[in-house]
């Protein structure tokens, strides 16, 4: 499993599914760790076909081929008995969806989001929170300066029971991202990444679970841009200086060996 | 590459995912061989080794990816006698274990998967150039490598004839090609990264004239618990007048260095533009409102937005 997670950060992000799923059919029984602990981009948006409103899909709200919209409840394509969160619970993901959407549009201008709550042991909770951005100019780019970009940032919350007044959340963060200009007189410029990040927190319930979980994602995803912005992209600026140090001597520092 | 091999490992059920063949296996490998980032081709290796558990499937798949990736990334290795590096291309490739060093004339025999260089003979007459082109080779190889050394602190470069070598005088056309890398590896910095550029130089005689063209690629890899990479490229067009060994070899350098330099500008260009526009097309610093988003205010969210129901009121 090392030298599979290993294999996985060196492999390009771009071609980070094929990579894992080269790895799930060379290593069978490890299926369940791979995919509980690789980073991938999120795959698709489906449309709530009975609200008309589109939702992300990934391992939290599926079961065997359908998945759930959070807006209307409903599994896509149609199921029996496919499992469906308390009314406790869904009151809490209706809620959370309507204010992530708004939380959505302020950031990224444009974009699908979709939380997914469910019970945990020991009254306890999950909730997830998926955000996919198209950034190139075709898709939501609102400044057209990017011929592919692609941010999918999955948060998953573990919520403990509320114990005199507080509950303790652990938030595991995972950032991909990839953006890529192109014209003709500077060619193709590619970065892509994946950053995967944990937090935790004991916080008082008086604001309500939705406000402590949307204030520690928010921390977390600027923290997550930032670090991407200007230590990992940052790194590799300073590699291609290195490779060729600019003609002027506007050396930026390289912490050497 | 092959898709998922025959729907092994499928769904979770009662039943065992169907084995893979050893054939399937050695692709699979040989596709994480061959994509490796540049100078991480031996970690690579390793976790494949370990991961496949099978030495002869992997010994297979080593033997096709290896020289695949050597090749690609323009790998160069030190030949016993100290005479300098060789570099393994597809451009001084004579077979599959031996390659053609143009400075010194010499044929390198290496082991691609030990990635060293086992041997060294003087090259035969019939794998030189003449002294004509041999003249025009050797100026530029010599100027090259001035530039080369100036500008990049790991640099290595290669002048090859690729067509026209046995001209013996004025009257043919030939054309060379020229192969820059430079490398830098810090696995203790989870850092690596590669620039290359090939640029292919045709002399055409008849209209006096050079015609050049240059493929300039960089990559960059951090993986300091996360996995970031630029890959970048870039392709130009340049000429100039057919000259004498000696003013063609300073015309042409002065054009490579004129359009490296440049694109090197370009990628800080690149780099500088990210935070506040390119970045900012996947994900803003801060709403436009210039303030933390107002977690508390689910109310406000109801009035903005005209939602009713849903909403928790009252909270």
């Amino acid at each position: 499993m090392e030298a599979a997670m290993d294999l996985m950060r060196r492999i390009s992000p771009k071609e980070s599914e094929t990579a894992l799923s080269a790895l799930l059919s060379l290593l069978p029984h490890h299926s369940a760790d791979l995919l509980s602990q690789v980073d991938l981009p999120l795959q698709q948006v489906c449309m709530d076909q009975q609200l008309m409103k589109e939702f992300i899909l990934c391992e939290y709200n599926r079961d065997a081929d359908s998945y759930r919209s959070p807006w209307s409840n409903k599994y896509f394509p149609p199921l029996e008995d496919g499992p469906l969160p308390s009314p406790q619970l869904r009151k809490l993901e209706i809620e959370a969806n309507e204010v992530f959407t708004v939380y959505r549009d302020q950031y990224y201008e444009g974009g699908v989001s979709s939380v997914y709550i469910w019970e945990d042991h020991n009254e306890s909770f999950i909730a997830c929170f998926l955000i996919k951005k198209d950034g190139s100019r075709t898709g939501h780019g609102r400044r057209g300066y990017l011929q592919e970009g692609s941010w999918d940032a999955v948060h998953v919350i573990e919520v403990g029971p509320e114990e005199e007044g507080t509950a303790h959340y652990r938030l595991t963060s995972t950032v991909m991202l990839s953006l890529t200009t192109e014209d003709k007189s500077s060619g193709t410029f590619n970065l892509s990444g994946s950053i995967r990040r944990q937090m935790s927190h004991d916080l008082s319930v008086a604001e309500g679970h939705l406000c402590n979980m949307g204030k520690m994602i928010e921390e977390m995803e600027g923290k997550l841009r930032n670090s991407l912005d200007q230590v990992y992209f940052g790194k590799t600026r300073e590699m291609v200086c290195t490779l060729r140090p600019p003609p002027d001597g506007i050396q930026l520092r390289l912490p050497e060996n | 590459m092959a898709d998922g091999g025959g729907g092994g490992g499928g769904g979770g059920g009662g039943d065992e995912p169907e084995e893979l063949s050893d054939k399937q296996k050695a692709e699979i490998a040989k596709w994480f061989l061959a994509n490796a980032p540049a100078g991480e081709i031996q970690y690579v290796a390793k976790d494949v080794r370990s991961i496949l558990g099978d030495d002869k499937i992997y010994e297979m798949a080593a033997a096709e990816a290896f020289p695949l990736h050597n090749k690609a990334h323009l790998l160069a290795l030190e030949m016993p006698d100290r005479s300098g590096d060789v570099l393994i291309t597809t451009y001084g490739e004579l077979d599959k274990i031996n390659y053609f060093d143009p400075r010194t004339a010499q044929v390198a025999t290496v082991d691609h998967v030990k990635q060293v260089c086992t041997n060294v003979r003087p090259a035969n007459d019939d794998e030189l150039p003449s002294p004509y082109i041999e003249d025009f080779r050797s100026t530029l190889d010599a100027e090259l490598s001035k530039y080369v050394g100036e500008t990049y602190p790991k640099g290595v470069c290669a002048v090859y004839c690729v067509s026209g070598k046995d001209a013996e005088g004025p009257g043919a056309d030939f054309e060379f090609v020229v192969v820059i890398s430079a490398v830098k590896h810090s696995p203790q910095n989870f850092c690596n990264g590669i620039w290359q550029s090939i640029w292919n130089i045709e002399f055409k005689d008849d209209l006096q004239f050079v015609e050049i063209k240059g493929k300039i690629q960089v990559g960059a890899h951090y993986f300091e618990e996360g996995n970031v990479q630029l890959d970048a490229k870039l392709e130009c067009k340049d000429s100039t007048i057919f000259q004498s060994p000696e003013d063609s070899a300073v015309s042409i350098t002065n054009i490579v260095r004129h359009h490296e330099t440049e694109y090197l500008a370009s990628l800080e260009a690149s780099y500088v533009n990210l935070p506040d526009t390119t970045f900012k097309d996947l994900r803003r610093k801060l709403p436009v409102t210039r303030t933390l988003f107002p977690w508390q205010n689910t109310m406000q969210f109801s009035l903005t937005r005209d939602i009713t129901k849903e909403m928790g009121i009252g909270k």
